[in-house]
């Protein structure tokens, strides 16, 4: 069961993820964000906790494996039931750089989206659906990296 | 007595718990693998193989749609379960890649000393990556069945087993010492035993396949060169006798187990 | 000129799902080569998705989606004989486009 302090905790730092993509909750829709994806350092991540609202939610999903037998390819899939999501985004807390992807959602695509990701360690893996009226929530899971072997 | 008894039970309880941690661990890199399986990389090879099969090249200017892979110039489904075998036209037991070389350089004219001589990801080999790849693709979900009529194919999966248990370099290594006992593992991947049959989709019937620790499609010919690198030895060689008879060796092992190339793995 | 991706999509009920292979790269800029430098980052950056025409979804992506691309999503209305395109674009302007039938 998890606990306020823990909840508030995961709030803050998605908070500062999304913070430090210069994405939240302001958010454009520019070409290319550079900012976004140049986000390198998690220390600076955590370090902004942003004012506007950020929620852990059971509206969202994030899916993937436990166990990623190699960090190279995992697959890591952001899903939501809420209604007027603008954007889906896919973030590796412990990544260099800590946002995988951003999509950006239309009317008429399914709130779900699916891709892989290289992680270099076991890692939180954040979901998050921002909503037309700039609202972000979230879920996360941990997925471990490991190393398989050879051969295989 | 109450004491003892409590003793008992948290003794008991602590002994589950291990069994109860791998038991989690190996589900979970199940669970791992079976995600990838939807979306395997090597269809962008099978795609390119199709491709080359295809399309006239080479300095003969033809294509290899009348290559005989065993089963007559041209058939390719059901081929890739039969290989290694016997060819009369070059009196010889070849498998699926240097039979691929026979073909590129008698149709096309390509030079296949050049090609063996080529690193394994570089140039014409990338080539016959692709073309094995499609052609596994071809057999999928088929069930090996390796022909031993003639005597060279007797006389080649003789070989082969000499050579699984032929134990030799700095760490006196064989085949054998991974491949020879149930139940082996190296970290988190296990070993199949292959000196009998497997199962499906295991050992000699999961290759060519897309591996995704280093994002590169491997043929048989280099997962068996490589397992040999392992073992600290030197490269056999592209299309060798050695590896050619380990090809029959596994190959007839596995008759009746369904092929599941092209694989993914780790 | 991009190798092609394999891209399939499957009418089921009132949507379609599509799956995207990618063949690229993916290069993080976090390796290094026997050298001991860096090997430059090259990735997909944009990712379009049109259905008959229309544009249904863009996505901008890091170095860290893994190498030869996977994507799924699933398309409301979209039926047998649609037709879904897929672009992609890369940090140093190479791009491809590919399009397959809703089966």
């Amino acid at each position: 069961m998890q606990t306020r302090r823990e909840t508030l905790k995961h709030s803050a730092v998605v908070a500062g993820l999304l913070a430090s993509t210069g994405l939240f909750p302001q958010f454009a829709h520019a070409a290319f964000n550079k900012n976004a994806f140049d986000a390198k350092s998690v220390q600076d991540a955590l370090k902004a906790i942003g004012p506007a609202t950020l929620t852990e939610s059971k509206d969202v999903t994030i899916t993937g494996p436990d166990i990623a037998e190699n960090g190279a390819v995992v697959p890591l899939g952001a899903s939501t039931t809420l209604a007027n999501v603008k954007q889906l985004l896919i973030l590796v807390e412990k990544n260099p750089s800590t946002l995988v992807a951003m999509f950006n959602m239309s009317d008429s695509i399914e709130p779900t989206v699916s891709t892989r990701a290289k992680m270099g360690q076991s890692s939180d893996v954040y979901a998050v659906a921002i909503t037309a009226d700039g609202k972000a929530l979230f879920a996360k899971k941990e997925v471990k990296v490991t190393l398989g072997g050879c051969g295989g | 007595m109450k004491q003892l008894m409590a003793w008992v039970v948290l003794a008991s309880g602590l002994a589950a718990l291990p069994a109860l941690a791998q038991k989690t661990a190996s589900q979970g890199i199940d669970e791992y693998r079976a995600m990838l399986q939807d979306g395997n990389p090597a269809d962008l090879f099978e795609a390119k193989g199709e491709d080359l099969w295809k399309v006239k090249r080479g300095p003969k200017n033809a294509s290899l749609e009348k290559c005989d892979l065993g089963k007559g110039p041209g058939v390719v489904k059901g081929a890739f379960v039969e290989l290694p075998r016997f060819f009369a036209d070059t009196q010889k037991v070849q498998d699926l890649e240097s039979r691929l070389l026979t073909c590129m350089t008698t149709l096309q004219g390509f030079n296949a000393e050049e090609i063996a001589k080529t690193p394994f990801g570089k140039g014409e080999q990338n080539s016959v990556t692709a073309l094995a790849t499609w052609i596994s693709a071809e057999s999928k979900d088929m069930r090996f069945n390796l022909p031993q009529n003639h005597a060279s194919e007797k006389t080649f999966y003789e070989v082969g087993k000499r050579l699984f248990y032929q134990r030799g370099g700095p760490h006196d290594f064989s085949c054998a010492s991974c491949h020879g006992e149930e139940g082996k593992r190296i970290r988190l991947q296990d070993l199949p035993m292959l000196t009998k049959n497997p199962g499906d989709g295991v050992g000699f019937a999961a290759w060519p396949a897309y591996r995704v620790s280093n994002g590169q499609m491997w043929g048989m010919q280099q997962r068996l060169n490589d397992c040999y690198r392992q073992q600290r030895f030197p490269y056999p060689g592209f299309g060798s006798d050695a590896t050619i008879a380990l090809g029959v060796y596994l190959g007839v092992n596995a008759k009746g187990a369904a092929s599941v190339a092209p694989a993914i793995k780790r | 000129m991009a190798d092609p991706m394999r891209i399939r999509a499957q009418a089921s009920g009132d949507k379609a799902t599509v799956r995207v292979l990618m063949s690229h790269e993916m290069e993080s800029g976090q390796r290094k080569d026997a050298n001991g430098k860096i090997v430059p980052a090259w990735f997909i950056q944009e990712v379009t998705a049109l259905h008959n025409e229309k544009t249904v979804m863009t996505a901008e992506w890091g170095p860290a989606v893994a190498k030869n691309p996977f994507l799924q999503f699933a398309i409301k209305g979209a039926k047998a004989g649609d037709k879904v395109t897929i672009l992609w674009k890369d940090n140093k302007g190479d791009s491809r486009k590919d399009e397959a039938t809703v089966s």
